[in-house]
């Protein structure tokens, strides 16, 4: 189902939490929202849901204005955030709850056969018994997931669906989420506010801050162009690094680099501490090294230039380097934009 | 309580004298203030022999007195619990404007004494009230009768209900609910088979102390019931009646029936806290959760 959002805003008491989003959804496609805390991840998620109502503009499933659908007609599969499971009920009663309270009857075997394949396709088997304070938090996620499928919904909407796990768990669950997707194709939209999670998984990421939309665009659109400093700093660590501009290209100390965007004056380069090199001999940037932090892909240095501004420079780990030594840094690549 | 090792150092309120004294205080003041009435209403109910003890409660006027008790809390009970219940679901599941006034409103009998309420329902119920007039002309009598008696009874303990499962339901937040009707379920059916079985300890609690609240009140319904022999004095009332004709073993037979309930009601409130914390099965919100088992590589 294709979900289309026109020009919805929400606002609580006088907070403007949601100001005027427009995003389309295609029919299968699996998409991030992105933004920091506070952005309104939640709030949108919640409106398409049908849990809360918006106070302008329209939501369209397929040519249909859902709007006004109450939230139990419209269809939708909700993971929140907590998982929400039924702490009453076992797995298997909680997998099967909107199978059993459904307009559409189905017969008790009907409904045990469909919530096993469930547990088989979880990979939860054997756990159907338990109850959700009995298994840990990686198999609670994908009870909560397997609860929403389980009424074959039209649109399946997770609210920072890893957010309560540990990093190794947290990475399987994203493959094997993004297995499910292809496996079903059904329509996803998840909430995040991991960059890496969300150019890990989704088809299409929409990047938000302050209740609006900054960009949108695959993982690559967004990673290779970023179109302002907000997404930059935002998708990745970042130094800023204060240049000028001359015709074209920006300018600092003895380093240039292109700048066919940017207009004369002052600008500012942002550079991925993997952008930058660090080098014995100028010419560069002179620093100071200031820490060391031995990593096991690489060396991370922090480094404080002349200028008292500190950077952060991950380098091979042959660099050799040691705290109090002085060099000098380079860029490799860097986005240049006027301030 | 893990003993301490000698060489460790004592913690807070360790000390034996502080730890015993407070012990000590504590047992003795239950003592005299708590367990010895108790004694005495056994002792002096008994003081001319079980027969006599079986006469008296067996007089029709006591008989009377137990089963208007009885019918008051049958009707005030579940009015009352239906109340609870809708007040806490109003006040924790939805916002409106007033929620916070609402829940002081309810929160009012608490604070209020009771023989305010029965004064009040005089005012307004009774023959110079405010409705005095229209019911008399109408025939329905609500004072010195039955409606009044549970009218006042229910005052005094509308809160009981609410008051357990507001901060439950409060804690347990709108995350289940909504999860019941994203996934299809109806209003009522939401209600039924997420809210309840979560907060039903809470409310079985609620409606235990009710009842019992019901049974024992005293002030309110002194004031509404006209204390009429047989007809409108309920087992607290016929208790002071009884002493104050001097019928002091008679008096104490009927305290022993409301103690007797009371114990009954204890008894219900134990088993009731046994049956949310320690149930293996079904794990209560407020028992200690069953340790995760250790996660399997998804
Ligand atoms: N019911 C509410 N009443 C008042 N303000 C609210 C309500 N719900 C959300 N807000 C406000 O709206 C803004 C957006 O909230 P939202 O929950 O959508 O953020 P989010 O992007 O999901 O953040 P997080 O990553 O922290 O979950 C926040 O500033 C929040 O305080
Ligand atoms: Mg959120």
């Amino acid at each position: 189902m294709k979900i289309k959002l026109e020009d919805v805003s929400k606002t609580f008491q006088t907070f403007r939490a949601v100001r005027g989003v427009s995003l389309e959804i295609e029919s299968g496609e699996m998409v991030a929202l992105l933004g920091p805390s506070g952005s309104g991840k939640t709030t949108i998620l919640r409106m398409i849901a049908g849990l809360e109502y918006p106070d302008g503009g329209h939501i369209l499933f397929g040519d249909t204005d859902a709007t006004r659908i109450p939230v139990r007609e419209r269809g939708v599969g909700f993971v929140f955030q907590n998982y929400a499971l039924f702490p009453h009920m076992t797995v298997a009663e909680n997998i099967g709850f909107g199978m059993k309270v459904s307009k559409t009857k189905r017969s008790k075997a009907e409904i045990a056969s469909r919530v096993n394949e469930l547990l088989g396709l979880m990979r939860l088997d054997g756990l159907g018994n338990r109850f959700p304070s009995q298994i840990s938090g990686g198999q609670r996620q994908r009870v909560a997931l397997a609860r929403a499928l389980a009424v074959d919904p039209t649109v399946l909407l997770l609210d920072e669906p890893f957010g309560a796990l540990d990093a190794n768990v947290r990475r399987d669950l994203r493959r094997w989420l993004r297995e499910i997707h292809e496996e079903l194709g059904i329509t996803s939209l998840f909430v995040t506010h991991d960059q890496e999670e969300a150019l890990d998984l989704a088809d299409r990421v929409v990047i938000l801050n302050e209740g609006n939309i900054v960009q949108q665009g695959t993982p690559e659109e967004v990673s290779r162009a970023p179109n302002s400093r907000f997404v930059t700093t935002f998708l990745g660590d970042t130094n800023r690094i204060p240049a000028s501009v001359h015709d074209g290209s920006a300018v600092v100390g003895e380093i240039r680099l292109p700048a066919p965007n940017a207009t004369n004056g002052a600008a500012e380069i942002l550079a991925r501490p993997r952008d930058l090199d660090w080098q014995s001999q100028g010419p560069g940037i002179a620093a100071r090294v200031l820490r060391v932090i031995d990593r096991p892909d690489g060396r991370r240095l922090v480094v404080s230039t002349d200028a008292e501004a500190h950077l952060e420079l991950d380098v091979a780990p042959e660099v050799v380097a040691s705290v109090g030594a002085t060099g000098f840094v380079t860029i490799r690549r860097g986005q240049v934009f006027n301030i | 309580m893990a003993r301490r090792q000698p060489g460790q150092p004592r913690r807070v309120g360790d000390s034996p004298a502080f730890k015993w004294s407070l012990i000590v205080f504590v047992v003795v003041t239950s003592l005299i203030v708590i367990v010895s009435p108790l004694v005495v209403i056994a002792t002096e109910a008994l003081g001319r022999g079980l027969p006599a003890y079986f006469a008296a409660i067996a007089e029709p006027d006591m008989v009377s007195a137990v089963t208007l008790t009885v019918v008051v809390a049958l009707i005030a009970v579940p009015i009352n619990t239906l109340f609870g219940i809708a007040a806490a679901w109003a006040v924790t599941k939805f916002d409106f404007p007033g929620r916070r006034l609402l829940i002081i409103v309810i929160d009012i009998p608490f604070s209020v004494s009771p023989i305010v309420a029965g004064v009040s329902y005089l005012f307004v119920y009774g023959l110079q009230g405010l409705f005095g007039p229209t019911l008399q002309s109408a025939d329905i009598k609500i004072l010195f009768a039955l409606p009044g008696i549970v009218m006042a009874s229910m005052f005094v303990t509308a809160p009981f209900v609410a008051r357990e499962l507001i901060p439950l339901m409060q804690a347990q937040g709108r995350d289940l609910e909504e999860a019941a009707t994203s996934l299809g379920a109806s209003g009522f059916r939401t209600f039924m088979s997420v809210t309840l079985p979560n907060v039903r300890w809470a409310m079985l609690y609620g409606i235990i102390l009710c009842n019992a609240r019901v049974m024992g009140e005293f002030g309110a319904v002194s004031v509404v019931s006209g204390n009429i022999r047989g007809e409108t004095n309920t087992l607290p009332l016929h208790v002071e009646l009884l002493y104050h004709d001097y019928q002091t073993a008679a008096s104490f037979a009927a305290a022993s029936i409301l103690a007797f309930l009371a114990v009954l009601t204890l008894i219900a409130k134990v088993w009731l806290e046994r049956q949310g914390a320690g149930r293996a099965g079904r794990p209560s919100l407020s028992g200690p959760p069953v340790p995760a088992p250790v996660m399997e590589k998804a």
